[in-house]
């Protein structure tokens, strides 16, 4: 019992305890069985759970987008790539991948810059800046089934209150909901309205940046533009990064907000601007039940992303600036 | 991107346990070196000043305003649902009464409220004990394990949606809750890697003086890191709740073909929508659809109420762990 105690006090673990690294006279193999034991099972929820949820789920979707299935009798009927070259001859695929990244350029710069926008208000703000943060928060807070229900009639082209608004600046406003060129802009004003997780994001950032970089600077004569671009704008680049990825990839796979002001009946209005990625592939795996076509758009879905990540994982280490790299 | 989080306290006494906990939840943020206190970046100027809390009431009116429209329009009578008034011609209290008996409104809160909590208490506790598996322990593979975890957050949802769908159908549980929660029974990637760094910032000797005490390790997650995590415990809890109370795509895959008071709150609103909308040839008395999404986002916004700072927290990590 006494070897074994010893055994736990030399550095078992990745926990902090720096201070006996370097010390000589470990036990002989790296691991102590029983701790090993004991960590696999504490772990071993995740291991049962990635099993069959990812890796098994993963490895059974790959089957079957090779195959057809038929769902009354479980059988998945292998049919070599047919399903990958349907994604090249259906023509919905060409307009709903269209569609998303129309969507994906033109929400992500906007939510980027009007989080960015607000969180370097919230920066500036001293007093209430707790309560406008929570004003701004609420938002996000809401149900987007909420959300969508009340925009589906504030985006209304005829009586709709953005409309009216406009018209109280001689705007006549466009139908929103119904013109096949403003079913993107009108998510992405729904968009817009939660982006305060983003805004969050950006000013845990900015108070980090130190305050004794701008002090040198306005010594230096650096106006406000000046600093944002040479200070501030560098020194929040890696949450900028992060940012710019999760919400590119939240965009190609925006769902709910099409679904709810498009999708849910059959009264949709503008049926080829709304086709989201997907949309277009839920409706094919729980509407049509074509398991095998939408396995193959969900992969293909998988590897767009992927690029995308990559993309901006290679572009992103020649801009971000990490502290702590010198 | 763990190197932000450790202050190693020298002492080993247990009692050391007693000091970290009070402001636990902001030992989460990086403890840096920086000075910066709250009033430095304040415009000096008085009219820039101006100019700030005006833009700041201004974006504040844009994000209020389709709330005070939904809270205007929950109140109007049938035909002036949409005249855009934030204060109704007419007032009609009685749709907070009636929209019980026109949808089974009772019955998605009560599935809603259940499963998230079933969603929400099975992802932080198994979250827990994964992530204190991660942090603690030593194990052949550790390290590869824990890549793996973080490499499923970046896997759409989408590639494990049908054969998840199949699985359930297998099992014959389509159209009940388990498809909807159980899957969390086996932790979820961001919440371990949040309840992990929050366990790699406690001090070691605290194991290693309890681990002396005699404490087995099983003790040493429920006795010293359990009560010691509970700011990034609720924190998991909170975040899960609420995204279980928004999950539209699972109850339309696993609860759209069932009865109409088996759906969750998400689903029923959709339905309503669909029944009630004018351009859809419902009904029209979307007043009940208002007066719904308004019950429906209440329980969110008293939840903040009570947890807001624990779901800035929450989100001002997730950007830290790019």
């Amino acid at each position: 019992m006494t070897a074994q105690l010893g055994k736990t006090e030399t550095p078992s673990g990745p926990l902090p305890a720096k201070k006996s690294n370097g010390k000589p006279g470990r036990p002989k193999s790296k691991y102590n069985r029983r701790e090993a034991l004991a960590g696999y099972l504490f772990i071993s929820p995740w291991i049962i759970g990635f099993l069959v949820f990812t890796a098994g789920a993963m490895i059974y979707s790959l089957v079957i987008s090779f195959s057809r299935y038929n769902l009354a009798t479980n059988v998945a009927t292998p049919i070599g790539f047919a399903n990958y070259e349907s994604l090249f001859t259906d023509p919905r695929i060409g307009v709903s991948l269209g569609n998303t990244l129309f969507y994906a350029t033109l929400a992500v710069p906007l939510e980027i810059a009007f989080a960015l926008v607000l969180a370097l208000l919230l920066n500036k703000v001293g007093t209430g800046a707790g309560i406008f943060r929570t004003v701004f928060y609420l938002p996000k807070m809401t149900p987007t089934v909420a959300t969508a229900a009340v925009f589906f009639l504030l985006l209304n082209g005829n009586t709709g209150a953005i409309n009216q608004g406009l018209r109280f600046f001689g705007i006549e406003g466009p139908q929103w909901l119904v013109d096949p060129d403003w079913v993107k802009p009108s998510i992405v004003i729904m968009t817009l309205w939660t982006v305060s997780g983003t805004m969050v994001i950006f000013l845990a950032a900015l108070k980090n940046v130190p305050r004794d970089l701008y002090e040198v600077a306005s010594i230096d004569g650096a106006g406000p533009v000046r600093q944002f671009f040479s200070i501030t704008l560098p020194m929040i680049s890696s949450s900028m990064f992060f940012n710019v990825l999760v919400l590119s990839i939240a965009a190609f796979q925006v769902f709910d907000q099409a679904y709810l002001l498009f999708w849910r009946d059959q009264s949709n209005a503008s049926p080829e601007a709304s086709l989201f990625y997907a949309v277009y592939l839920f409706q094919q795996a729980f509407r049509q039940f074509n398991f095998g076509f939408a396995a193959a758009m969900a992969w293909l879905l998988f590897v767009i992303i992927m690029v995308i990540t990559l993309i901006q994982a290679r572009f992103g280490n020649r801009f971000v600036y990490y502290e702590g790299d010198r | 991107m763990s190197s932000s989080i450790s202050t190693p306290i020298t002492q080993a006494q247990p009692a050391a346990a007693a000091a970290i906990e009070p402001d636990a939840v902001k030992k989460l943020p990086p403890k840096k070196a920086r000075s910066n206190d709250d009033n430095f970046h304040r415009p000096r100027s008085p009219i820039t000043r101006v100019i700030l809390y005006v833009l700041l009431i201004g974006f504040s009116a844009l994000f209020m305003y389709p709330f005070l429209w939904l809270l205007a329009a929950s109140l109007k009578p049938k035909g002036q649902v949409f005249d855009n008034l934030l204060i109704p011609r007419t007032f009609m209290p009685e749709n907070y009464v009636e929209v019980w008996n026109q949808l089974p409104l009772l019955n998605w809160m009560f599935n809603s409220v259940a499963i998230a909590l079933l969603a929400a208490t099975a992802v932080a506790i198994s979250s827990s004990l994964v992530a204190f598996g991660f942090a603690y322990f030593k194990f052949p593979g550790r390290k590869i394990l824990f890549a793996l975890v973080i490499g499923t957050m970046m896997l759409p949802g989408a590639v494990t949606m049908i054969p998840v769908y199949l699985i359930w159908k297998e099992i014959g549980l389509l159209g009940t809750w388990a498809p909807l929660f159980a899957a969390n029974l086996f932790g979820s990637a961001f919440y371990i890697f949040l309840q992990r760094q929050f366990f790699l910032g406690l001090p070691r000797e605290l194991f290693e003086a309890a681990r002396i005490d005699g404490a087995s390790y099983w003790g040493l997650f429920w006795r010293i890191a359990m009560p010691l995590s509970i700011p990034s415990f609720v924190i998991v809890f909170l975040f899960e709740f609420q995204a279980s109370w928004n999950n539209l795509q699972s109850a339309l895959i696993y609860l759209n073909a069932g009865g109409v008071e088996d759906f969750t709150a998400p689903l029923g609103i959709a339905y309503a929508m669909t029944r009630y909308s004018p351009t859809a040839g419902g009904q029209g008395d979307y007043q009940y659809v208002m007066v719904a999404s308004l019950i429906v986002t209440l329980p969110m916004l008293i939840l903040f109420a009570f947890g807001q700072r624990y779901f800035i927290e929450g989100i001002a990590s997730q950007g830290r762990k790019g």
